[in-house]
């Protein structure tokens, strides 16, 4: 059986798997639509955050990133992991007690205001639809890569199985598939680095060995003279941007409305605060072992690539550099030095190659590279699910029924629901086949955008009786504007130019509109008239987790 | 309900709160030590070394992810007896 026939049937399979599982968990009813019932149980709550939020960039890139930034690039672990630690002290617990479908719902109740929950109708679709697509174009890259697919008819089969998998139960069925999916992602991620540390030491935790990698590393380097090393810090980033970077990472995770949703489904808020617990423990299996990948193809490409004959590099270099992720560059006139001999500046890697290239670099069978595809396709079809959710929940729940008919049936609105998700999954497949380099780039912003945004909204909305719908308005709108204007000044110096202040760059803008919304919410709260006494009782009803009256449940 | 059962709940809810904020504070410290005090000081600490990694790096990519999952569940269980103690847990 040829590679390829291998590869489309472990594919095929898992995806007939998935859409099995969406058509099982069907669902008509509004609440198992929007909040899957509320009968999800922490384990699988945590699984199912999991992979919503782990995407195709933390799938194919994250490691890569790493491989490239050394220890600046573990902002990103740090940042993408502590962010849950936020979630589930400041908002999870709180979310659940609210009791309704979304995070706008959230805003616009605790605020009295049309306007507050219109701001987060906007953010919420803005965020999610950029990450959509640029989840849509990961689960083409992927295929496009490791199947041979065109990439037009690789995002076309994403966006078939992102709906089906979405349209028939809404979040109850994307529940059961984001588990399943889970499971699928983190097999593809685990086998390869695992069976190369199997072969190197004996034992199959690469997450410990590469201690001893990190110091074969060093001193591979300082005898070929390479800089900076590997380990040292701060030399792609200033200690203030990795800082800031951390913070904003770990403020825009716990921000961002498709996590939150997920913490509308589970029975009771003591779920919801195992649940973040869980699903910490299944992004940490990824996070932990992400540097570890980083560190066997450092150690790989120092060992035995670089310094070596380009006549006798290993086969999957070659293979590699056919695809365009890996370009030797000896030659004299791509400015080599053309001996014919591999310097580690004539070697030229893209980032996706340190995760891609790994079970051939561990030489195993064809198969196991068609489970890194099944996993990686499962990591953007997942993430994808729960960001068309939050899509169709903000406009078919919150601007629809709660702003334009509100006498609109449940039927009607479980419909519009269904409806939006094939829409906007259309819309978001055909930007992702287009250019998609600028939306990659709008990704790394989200955080920001949900930093300066949602969250301290929320979080002062729970904490502080005081902030009203002005401070919090204000503080989003601000918020919001300020993190634009710093990102598009400091990247494009446009509408006008920004010199990085402590050599913060773009991806840590959102830390200037969090700041500033937080202040809006402190001090022109108060300097405005309180809350009603209806909103005072509001947040104490939020802030314990039993039913003890009527009024609000 | 009678206003003498409603100001009890109050009082309750208050003192309540402030526990579970206390709680909070002390693991953001915990939170922001290990991950943000970590970036700080990570040259010094990659003096040290820790199962054979320089220790700052450790720190950073494998030790703050578990003492993040660590801290999660240690608060579920404070928050799980506060409730029981306050009357607010539910099953």
């Amino acid at each position: 059986m040829s590679n390829q026939v291998i590869g489309y049937i472990v594919v095929f399979g898992v995806f007939v798997g998935f859409m099995y599982i969406a058509y099982s968990t069907r669902a008509k009813r509004a609440d198992d639509f929007y909040v899957a019932g509320r009968r999800i149980k922490p384990f699988w709550n945590g699984m199912a955050v999991a992979a919503d939020w782990m995407s195709a960039a933390s799938f194919i890139s994250m490691a890569g990133a790493i491989a490239a930034l050394g220890y600046d690039g573990l902002a990103y672990i740090m940042g993408w992991t502590g962010g849950y630690v936020v979630l589930a002290l400041v908002l999870a617990p709180y979310l659940r007690k609210f009791g309704k479908y979304t995070a706008p719902d959230f805003i616009g109740d605790r605020y009295e205001s049309q306007t507050a929950r219109a701001i987060a109708i906007i953010c919420a679709v803005v965020i999610s639809f950029t990450y959509c697509v640029a989840q849509v174009a990961g689960a083409g890259i992927i295929m496009g890569r490791l199947m041979g697919l065109p990439m037009k008819l690789a995002i076309a089969i994403g966006i078939v199985i992102v709906v089906a998998s979405t349209v028939m139960g809404g979040m109850k069925s994307i529940t059961w598939t984001q588990c399943a999916q889970y499971i699928v992602l983190i097999i593809g991620y685990l086998i390869p680095v695992t069976a190369l540390c199997i072969k190197m030491y004996g034992h199959p935790l690469p997450q410990l060995a590469y201690g001893d990698l990190l110091q074969k590393i060093v001193a591979k380097e300082r005898e070929l003279n390479i800089t900076p090393i590997y380990i040292e810090p701060f030399t792609k980033m200033t200690m203030a941007d990795m800082w800031v970077l951390t913070l904003v990472l770990m403020i825009g995770t716990a921000g961002l409305p498709h996590i939150m949703m997920r913490f509308f489904t589970t029975p009771s808020v003591r779920d919801a605060r195992y649940s973040a617990g869980w699903a910490l423990i299944f992004i940490g299996a990824l996070y932990i072992t992400a540097p570890a990948y980083a560190a066997f193809q450092k150690y790989v490409v120092l060992h035995e690539v670089v310094g070596k004959p380009i006549a006798q590099l290993p086969e999957w270099v070659a293979a590699w550099g056919k695809v365009g992720l890996l370009k030797i560059k000896d030659a004299v006139e791509l400015g080599g030095n053309g001996d014919g001999i591999l310097q580690f500046k004539e070697l030229d890697l893209h980032r996706d190659i340190v995760v891609l290239s790994m079970p051939e670099i561990a030489q195993l069978p064809y198969i196991v590279s068609a489970l890194v595809a099944a996993g990686g396709l499962s990591a953007a079809i997942s993430t994808a699910d729960g960001l068309l959710m939050v899509i169709a929940a903000a406009i078919s729940h919150d601007l629809y029924y709660k702003m334009i008919n509100p006498n609109a049936s449940e039927a009607t609105r479980v419909y519009l629901g269904k409806s939006l998700i094939g829409v906007f999954a259309i819309i978001a497949g055909i930007v992702a086949a287009g250019n998609i380099g600028f939306i990659v780039q709008i990704v790394a912003w989200a955080f920001s955008l949900a930093a300066a945004s949602f969250f301290p909204a929320i979080v002062m909305g729970v904490f502080d009786k005081r902030t009203n719908v002005y401070g919090a308005a204000i503080g989003m709108i601000g918020g919001l504007l300020i993190t634009l204007f710093y990102i598009l000044g400091v990247k494009f110096g446009w509408p006008f130019k920004i010199t990085p202040i402590a050599g913060i760059k773009d991806q840590g803008a959102g830390l200037f509109g969090m700041a500033f919304n937080f202040l809006s919410c402190i001090i022109i709260s108060r300097l405005t008239p309180p809350p009603s006494e209806k909103i005072m009782d509001l947040v104490d009803h939020l802030r314990y987790p039993k039913k003890l009256t009527d009024a609000h449940d | 309900m009678v206003s003498a059962e409603k100001e009890d709940i109050k009082k309750r809810l208050e003192e309540y709160h402030k526990k579970n904020v206390s709680y909070i504070i002390i693991l953001l410290i915990i939170w922001f030590i290990v991950s943000l005090g970590g970036i700080l000081v990570v040259k010094g600490l990659n003096e040290l070394t820790f199962l054979g990694f320089p220790f700052g790096y450790y720190l950073g990519a494998q030790l703050s992810i578990i003492v993040f999952i660590i801290e999660i569940f240690v608060y579920a269980k404070l928050m799980d007896n506060l409730d029981k103690k306050y009357g607010f847990y539910e099953d």
